[in-house]
């Protein structure tokens, strides 16, 4: 088996990879191959038919393929070795990937930079215990949105939707759009886990009703699904007794989170934060292993794609730096999610250049301050509105607050 | 009489909160940008969503072509939109941006192909 041998291997053609593999060519590396397990690049963007990609970065709402397209067509242009049909089986820690192909057959590649951009799959019914009989008419949302929008097959008549992600609650318009009727959308927590935009336009707008706080206790049908029980939660998330609701239907669907897709990190021996499900990342989004970089939805779970390829594109400039020098500036200090914060990325900073965090809420504020704190002095904050465990926040950290290398703490209140 | 709503303009999901007499703003908060007000002010007029689907494809190495609006339809014609797209077939190749059917409707606006479809000899036996 030959060794093929390049500058940088990206795994993934979605909008992380191939964001990342044109911001290098475009950075001068000419050495790169993209590795993408399906027949066609643009990764779950492909299946997402529905508008609203774009408006960040383009200033116009694009639907899924169309936003896919404007990378595509720039990474044909720059003609990018693009293996399609190709799925990694392994990342070694030396920077060797193990991939099979359909048309090479069994490859070894190996790179003196590896960018893991894999993006995440969905969260399915046994991650939730879901109680009842194994019917079919179970599915998760990305799966009934593939049968639909790409497969040309119809799920079902008469749905629940289980979960409130995007995905959900575009999956109740598209199948309230092609004739089914959706009864319902079952959330577990007392708010909902889709942008509000999402609520309005793909619920509201078609009288779906949002029931909060409920979830399902009882799935019923042998073949085929018949029914599925409802029942409302209590502050602890349990079932209240006696507030149990039938939903006659023949399909529900999870939409119960996403989980990035690390397995490959795993091979390479690279660190995970539990929290986000994604690598260990200092400001230049290289992972525990060096050379080993992460971006998109398999670092954390984005809600909006402008900013999966926005991170791709800052992981690009320094993979091109790494490649360059042979190694990055040290992140020396840490940055930790404190009270009212799920996460924040990176886990380590320089301290010496500015950086846009990441981070997320852990419950709805609304007004909602975001302070950074250092050795117990407040070095930045920043007053919001709102704030939305679904939306991201970014916040742009300067240098020059940061003193020395004691570990940085963000909350929100 | 007190209006509240989400601006479904952008994925910032503005909360508006205004004051209208039911056709007009008479005042209006909560809007980050100017679009704001433009949104409410044509929900309030005349409500128009944009669709998005998929249209099947005769001979395409994929069975369906994804397919979306020009231009808003009024919300009320939403389903009449959709059993036309239903209805449609078009032939492989197609191409991105390609009008499918033009002035759909006669609501003003076409229906575009948001992605490309090969005709099937193009990728031969596999």
């Amino acid at each position: 088996m030959n060794l093929m041998e390049k500058d940088c291997i990206i795994i993934g053609g979605g909008p992380a990879g191939l964001a990342a593999a044109i911001r290098l060519r475009e950075a001068g590396v000419r050495d790169i191959v993209v590795i993408e397990r399906e027949r066609q690049a643009g990764g779950i963007l492909r299946q997402c038919i529905h508008d609203g990609f774009g408006l960040t970065r383009f200033q116009e709402s694009l639907s899924g393929p169309e936003y896919a397209w404007r990378f595509l067509e720039k990474a044909v242009d720059l003609n990018i070795p693009l293996l399609t049909e190709t799925t990694a089986l392994k990342v070694c820690p030396d920077k060797t990937v193990i991939a099979v192909s359909r048309r090479h057959g069994w490859l070894r590649l190996r790179a003196r930079a590896v960018v893991l951009a894999m993006g995440c799959r969905e969260r399915t019914r046994g991650a939730i215990g879901l109680p009842g009989t194994r019917p079919a008419g179970v599915l998760t949302a990305g799966v009934a949105q593939s049968y639909i929008n790409i497969h040309n097959l119809m799920i079902g008549r008469d749905a629940v939707i289980l979960g409130s992600g995007d995905i959900g609650l575009i999956m109740a318009r598209r199948l309230t759009l092609e004739g089914a009727r959706v009864h319902a959308v079952l959330e577990i927590q007392p708010h909902a886990g889709g942008l509000p935009r999402n609520i309005r336009q793909c619920l509201d707008d078609y009288g779906i009703p949002l029931l909060l706080e409920h979830t399902v206790v009882d799935i019923r049908g042998t073949g085929r699904l018949e029914s599925i029980l409802a029942a409302k939660v209590d502050a602890n998330r349990n079932p209240v007794p006696g507030s149990e609701r039938e939903f006659r239907c023949d399909t529900l669907i999870l939409s119960v989170g996403l989980i990035p897709e690390n397995e490959l990190s795993l091979t390479a021996g690279i660190e995970l934060d539990p929290r986000t499900g994604g690598a260990i990342v200092d400001e230049h989004y290289q992972t525990s292993v060096p050379g080993i970089f992460s971006a998109g939805n398999v670092l954390h779970v984005h809600d909006l794609v402008d900013f999966v390829s926005l991170e791709a594109e800052t992981l690009a400039e320094s993979v091109a730096v790494f490649l360059k020098n042979g190694c990055l500036e040290s992140c020396p200090i840490a940055l930790k999610a404190g009270s009212g914060v799920s996460y924040v990325l990176p886990h380590t900073i320089s301290g010496t250049r500015e950086v846009t965090l990441s981070l997320r809420v852990r419950e709805p504020l609304k007004p909602c301050l975001i302070t950074v704190r250092q050795a117990g002095g407040t070095v930045l904050s920043r007053r919001f509105a709102k704030a939305l465990p679904a939306e991201m926040i970014h916040l742009p950290l300067e240098a020059e607050i940061v003193n020395g290398r004691t570990p940085l703490e963000v909350t929100a209140v | 009489m007190k209006t509240s709503c989400v601006c479904i303009i952008c994925p910032k999901g503005c909360e508006l909160e205004g004051e209208t007499d039911g056709q007009e703003i008479l005042s209006l908060e909560g809007a980050s940008c100017p679009r704001g007000r433009e949104y409410l002010a044509q929900e309030l007029r005349d409500p128009r969503r944009t669709i998005t689907s998929t249209v099947l494809v005769e001979g395409g190495e994929s069975p369906l072509v994804s397919v979306r609006l020009s231009a808003p339809v009024p919300k009320n014609q939403i389903f009449a939109v959709m059993e036309a797209i239903r209805r449609l077939r078009v032939v492989a190749p197609v191409s991105l941006g390609e009008v499918l059917l033009p002035d759909l409707l006669r609501l003003g606006c076409d229906l575009i192909a948001t992605h490309q479809v090969f005709a099937a000899e193009k990728y031969g036996p596999r």
